[in-house]
């Protein structure tokens, strides 16, 4: 029974983080058609926002040294900042254009940011001990897991019912509703496109950096490319999920947390190492029978 | 059907591009040559490479619209299969001991090594592609770039074979440009042969109108497909000589490093445009060996200035957004080189629907 819930709590935990991510992206999908390839470098800035910059391997912790209650809403409002800053720099002379040219321009973003992050830190990776008083582990149902899995898990599905009564409830996350759903129509409807689009960036930062505290907790390293594994398995869970369904992405990361954590328990030891190539496979499979998606939102087919 | 421009017409009068392209590399071969300075040599030889990975990237993207930022993963694919056919089977034994015993025996020369990488990538591309191509536009990209993932992290960690993320050394040095050059060239004129081909020409017009070519019988995964398998030929021959240019393989030199180059030479040049791909390698090239020197440090007077590693990357990146802003279809603007020669080279050759329209448009 320990062990069983053990796997349950490893999957939710995993797929938490994954969802977060799927719904940082799916959010700005959402709104602009834009797939944003700098959320995982965004998700880097995060952690790397809290150290002093020094090419040394001993990080120097700046801001990371804070109480946590102030600690987390430096973070959220760094990842928020990041993200509006791009959206305001780069992103907002894109709205005319198509959806591969501003994922292309996201790619570069991500690579520009990536090696500010390589020049002001080196690339290699760092130790650090945030939030140490997380890895005590607590005992649950015959599971003992690290306080930080529990919290991780309580925290997604926190983030998930806040943002649910914000997108339903408020009148700015109707708006972001409505833009999502046909944006020419909500601008005629009176929704400013800008506050809107700023609004679905800094949502989406907020969420970028709240995967960045987790992860710099969970690992105790800081490297450049410490948000690109993430980001991936975020952007599948958005193409199974169906672009843009928001609901789509959070299922498709808590699914994709699953498949990945018992592969890791069924598969012989020897071909644990390829579990993310066994998840990318599964992925494709699941892609032949439902090119769409397993939430397809609507609008956002190809017309052909 | 008697009103259809045969093959060979449309081939005569676009030959031109790959032509002027061809002798724009031949120069540089030449001085090359000609300086006879060691490290020039290797700059003309990676560029040379580039050529031919940004072509190969030019195959797939320009003539589907779709991004693909996999396309290394058949470098990859294309270098490792260097790397097994090529280095001396002791030292294979030693470094990659889970080899089949044909394949540890095997020793080919560098060429035949490349044409072996070219098919071992196609043959993965077909499998890939007969899955991918089925996606729409962006996911099919974001499946793409789960393909990089999964065949990096496959190479990364199957020890017995790719002697996981440790460097793969002993894979014979091949320090002419020549081979490089015959490579370079031979895929720009695979990349012209295949735009004008029947499955080309309905691939270009899936990309411009869906509707319409659907409509009229384009069968638009398979033509992706067959684009897809090309390109990933090209990749992996491009792979296998990048292998024997610098005698090691790793995982991480086929990964997002490679992938952002490439993309950023294609994206400046113009995606649309085989001109723009080639094009697109030489100014990119340039400015990377600029930044490398500066990077490197350069003596001004008494004082030496270098500027921080990681400007190379951030400049590629800001150049590639400042591009995509204000250019979208790149430097070349979906339009191909053809200096007017052939109204004037061959007078009456072409058929009569020559005099009106520029040779070689891609619009």
């Amino acid at each position: 029974m320990g062990g069983l819930m053990q796997v349950v709590f490893d999957a939710l935990s995993l797929g938490s983080l994954y969802a977060l991510g799927a719904l940082g992206i799916a959010l700005i999908f959402g709104v602009m058609r834009l797939v944003n390839f700098a959320h995982g470098d965004v998700i880097a800035f995060c952690v790397f926002a809290l150290l002093w910059p020094s090419v040394d391997a001993v990080a120097i912790i700046f801001a990371g040294n804070l109480p946590w209650y102030l600690l987390i809403p430096f973070a959220l409002a760094v990842g928020a900042g990041l993200s509006v800053l791009s959206e305001v720099v780069v992103f907002r002379r894109f709205r005319r254009a198509n959806p591969a040219t501003m994922m292309i321009a996201s790619f570069a973003l991500g690579f520009v940011i990536r090696y500010f992050l390589l020049m002001l830190f080196s690339s290699r990776p760092k130790s650090i001990s945030l939030l140490p008083e997380l890895s005590q582990p607590v005992e649950i149902l015959g599971a003992r897991l690290p306080l930080l899995q529990l919290i991780t898990i309580l925290v997604t599905i926190t983030v998930l019912i806040g943002l649910t009564a914000f997108l339903r409830r408020t009148r700015f996350g109707l708006e972001m509703r409505a833009a999502a759903e046909n944006f020419t129509m909500a601008r005629m409807l009176g929704v400013r496109a800008n506050r809107v689009i700023m609004g679905a960036f800094a949502l989406s930062g907020a969420l970028a950096a709240a995967i960045a505290l987790i992860l710099g907790s969970q690992t105790g390293t800081a490297n450049i490319m410490m948000g690109a594994s993430v980001m991936l398995m975020a952007f599948i869970a958005t193409v199974i999920g169906g672009m843009g369904s928001l609901a789509g992405a959070v299922i498709a990361g808590f699914a994709l947390g699953a498949i990945a954590t018992v592969m890791q328990v069924i598969l012989p030891p020897d071909a644990r190492a390829f579990r993310d190539a066994f998840v990318y496979g599964a992925v494709i499979l699941v892609l032949i029978f439902r090119p769409q998606g397993l939430l397809s939102a609507r609008g956002t087919k190809e017309r052909v | 059907m008697a009103r259809r421009p045969s093959t060979a017409s449309v081939a005569r009068r676009t030959i031109v591009t790959p032509v002027l392209l061809s002798v724009l590399l031949v120069i540089f071969a030449l001085a090359a040559w000609a300086a006879g300075s060691r490290p020039f040599n290797q700059t003309v030889i990676d560029i040379f490479l580039q050529v031919i990975f940004v072509v190969g990237l030019y195959t797939f993207i320009g003539n589907s619209g779709v991004i693909s930022f996999g396309h290394v993963a058949f470098a990859c694919l294309g270098g490792y299969v260097a790397a097994w056919t090529t280095i001396k089977p002791m030292m294979k034994s030693s470094a990659m001991p889970g080899l089949p015993d044909w394949l540890m025996q095997m020793e080919i020369p560098f060429w035949a090594a490349a044409i072996a990488g070219a098919g071992f990538a196609a043959f993965w591309a077909l499998v890939f592609g007969a899955v991918l191509m089925r996606l729409s536009g962006i996911a099919a990209s974001i499946a793409t770039f789960a393909m990089l993932a999964m065949v990096n992290s496959i190479y990364s960690n199957w020890d017995s074979v790719t002697a996981a993320t440790s460097s793969v050394v002993g894979i014979p040095i091949v320090r002419t440009v020549w081979p490089y050059l015959v490579a370079a060239v031979l895929s720009v004129f695979a990349a012209w042969a295949f735009s004008i081909s029947r499955h080309g020409l309905a691939l270009r017009a899936a990309r411009d109108e869906p509707t319409a070519a659907a409509a009229s019988g384009v069968d638009i995964p398979r033509v992706r497909l067959v684009a897809f398998v090309l390109s990933g030929a090209i990749m992996g021959a491009g792979g296998a000589l990048y292998a024997h240019s610098i005698g090691l393989v790793t995982p991480d030199t086929f990964y997002l490093g490679l992938t952002f180059t490439t993309l950023s030479m294609l994206v400046v040049g113009g995606m649309g445009s085989l001109s723009g791909a080639v094009i697109g390698v030489l100014i990119l090239s340039s400015l990377i060996q600029i930044l490398r020197w500066l990077e490197a440090g350069v003596a001004i007077g008494e004082s030496s200035f270098a500027l921080p590693g990681g400007v190379q990357e951030i400049a590629l990146g800001v150049v590639m957004i400042l591009i995509l802003m204000f250019r979208p279809a790149g430097i070349m603007g979906n339009s191909e080189w053809t200096g007017r020669l052939p109204r004037f080279a061959k007078p009456g050759a072409p058929g009569p629907d020559n005099r009106s329209q520029p040779t070689g448009d891609q619009t």
